[in-house]
């Protein structure tokens, strides 16, 4: 953990979606929306919960991070990048032949990728694997799980779920990006999750029901897990907005997987850099 | 051990255990089926390399990819048809693509859950796993080659697909036998055949290469026991110094061991290969050694095959 303030961890979300965005404008592909959902818990974990050695990736005490929900990987990298996990340079080489950079994440390519992702509903079972693993070994390391509202549609999720109540796995946080929005529609039309704060209470989860953009509120979250002494593995419902902090991509199903032109480009970061969305 | 007959499954049992007796770092990932996979003795002296996930064959195949993240060497155990193809995906994506160092441990391979019928019976998983880059496929032909071939693939840094039987099939192999992954045993030399088989048929390639050789057809009997990495050159050499080819499995005949061999033969541009196997057909509920005869994997088959080829 590293003792950083909430106002410098928000100016950091807002130059993480700066860089994600450019990445995936420079690319003309990816998927800004869940990029943007996620932006400020990333954040959080990043660049001030996670113990982790940009020098030596692979230490193997460090904490990990698996985004089951892999395509909103532009996110992670400009997080990755910024710390020096890589050369910044590379944040310019997005789905390009011969990246580190992969549409979805590769962990032989890209220092600081603790597990290849982006066939939705498998990271979840790879990080409970990471922190039996970490039982397993007698290693303080903690294993954070982002996985997405429509990512649990699919029935691994759930065989995860269950598992790491079986192992009393409370070196697991597992983040829920609740963004309300998958790629053919609202979560509630296409497959309602009903209430998931409920529903991983009653599957041995300690909750926390939270809004994914407050960063005090992140910051509280993380602070209260660290000095928990539960056993029991641990679940943050974040209610997050789809395309936070760009009006025009707020809650929009089309921003799910596209790539904004010159001139939306443009408008979406001067109103990134306002702050003010 | 003349006459003994043992489930390659036992091998493996025995296997895993002096491996994770010796390394600590060897784990068993048990889908709810381990008693019948053979890793109770496992489960019973090494708890602490011990797991159950439940019946979750995805969730198995994903923990064990997150176990080998942190250095460990999973064993994820199940029947063949669903560790190959429940967990098809999964191995896949969190196994092949990251090059992972899990080991998929698969009983009930090919024809041997016999009464349990189609459902359970494993005639593709070989194909299936052998087109996937990264991915070794490896099945022993008796209780010691099972023995041995744990180990190898435990020494051996990433992804391999192990097939066991169900049904307890002869011995062949001694103790002393050596095997290497991706290199093919030769049991008998003879210059007018060659039978490559492997698995549970090796076992009927030996009793067919008895019957002609006394009817004077020499035939060369391989033990194919890797189907990827094949062992070309053990191909080639029967190719170039013989030119006939049978190839004997308990799978079905397409994208399997005879498929892997006729890939060899058609771009070397030379030589005759016939297939035994599964008629690409799906079983049913019956003895184990009437399926195979359904399927024509039978000694008498092999004979009169290699009979027909040497017209």
């Amino acid at each position: 953990m590293k003792n950083i303030g909430t106002e410098e961890l928000k100016q950091q979300a807002k130059e993480l979606r700066k860089t994600a965005l450019t990445m995936i404008y420079e690319a003309q592909s990816g998927h800004p929306g869940g990029a943007f959902s996620a932006a400020d818990l990333v954040t959080a974990l990043y660049f001030r919960e996670m113990n982790l050695d940009p020098e030596n990736p692979k230490w193997e005490d460090r904490d990990r991070f698996v985004l089951s929900k892999g395509h909103v990987c532009p996110i992670q990298y400009a997080a990755l990048g910024t710390l020096g996990f890589f050369p910044e340079k590379e944040l310019h080489t997005l789905r390009k032949e011969g990246s580190i950079l992969q549409g979805h994440p590769d962990m032989k390519r890209c220092p600081g990728i603790d597990i290849s992702t982006g066939s939705l509903g498998q990271g979840l079972s790879c990080a409970v694997g990471m922190a039996i693993a970490g039982k397993m070994n007698h290693k303080d390391y903690r294993v954070f799980a982002m996985i997405g509202d429509g990512e649990s549609d699919e029935g691994q999720i759930w065989e995860a779920i269950m598992c790491a109540n079986r192992y009393q796995l409370d070196n697991l946080i597992v983040i829920l990006d609740n963004n309300g929005l998958q790629l053919d529609g609202t979560t509630d039309e296409i497959m309602p999750l009903l209430d998931m704060s409920q529903k991983l209470k009653d599957f041995g989860y300690e909750v926390y029901d939270i809004n994914g953009h407050d960063m005090d509120e992140i910051v509280c979250t993380l602070d209260e897990i660290r000095a928990g002494k539960t056993k029991k593995p641990k679940f943050i419902n974040a209610h997050t907005v789809k395309g936070k902090g760009v009006s025009f991509m707020e809650n929009q199903l089309g921003w799910h997987g596209a790539a904004p032109n010159e001139q939306q480009y443009a408008q979406a970061m001067e109103e990134l850099e306002r702050g003010d969305i | 051990m003349e006459g003994t007959k043992i489930a390659t499954r036992d091998g493996f049992g025995e296997a895993i255990v002096e491996l994770g007796r010796k390394n600590k770092d060897i784990c068993v990932v048990d889908i709810d089926i381990g008693k019948s996979c053979k890793t109770g003795a496992f489960a019973k002296e090494l708890p602490e390399q011990y797991l159950n996930v439940g019946i979750a064959e995805q969730n198995g195949a994903g923990v064990s990819a997150g176990l080998a993240t942190a250095g460990k060497i999973p064993f994820v155990v199940t029947y063949a048809v669903f560790g190959s193809l429940r967990m098809c995906e999964q191995i896949r994506q969190e196994i092949c693509y990251p090059k992972l160092n899990v080991k998929i441990a698969c009983s009930h391979g090919g024809v041997t859950p016999a009464n349990d019928g189609a459902s359970h019976q494993s005639i593709e998983d070989m194909g299936v796993l052998r087109t996937i880059p990264n991915m070794t496929v490896v099945m022993p032909a008796d209780y010691y080659a099972a023995k041995k071939l744990v180990a190898k693939a435990a020494e051996l840094y990433g992804p391999v697909y192990l097939r066991f039987t169900r049904d307890a099939i002869p011995v062949i192999y001694d103790e002393n036998q050596e095997f290497e992954i991706g290199r093919a045993v030769t049991l008998r030399e003879g210059g007018d055949i060659a039978i490559i088989a492997n698995g549970d048929t090796v076992r009927l390639a030996l009793e067919a290469e008895e019957k002609l050789s006394s009817q004077g057809i020499r035939a060369k009997v391989l033990d194919m026991h890797t189907i990827k990495p094949l062992d070309k050159e053990a191909v080639l050499d029967c190719l170039r110094g013989i030119g006939r080819i049978i190839t004997v499995e308990d799978h079905n005949i397409l994208n399997g061991l005879g498929s892997a061999v006729c890939e060899v033969a058609a771009e070397e541009g030379t030589g005759h290969v016939k297939r035994i196997g599964i008629q690409d057909q799906f079983g049913q509920s019956a003895p184990y050694e009437r399926l195979l005869e359904l399927n024509g994997i039978t000694t008498e088959n092999i004979v009169e095959t290699a009979k027909s080829m040497l017209k």
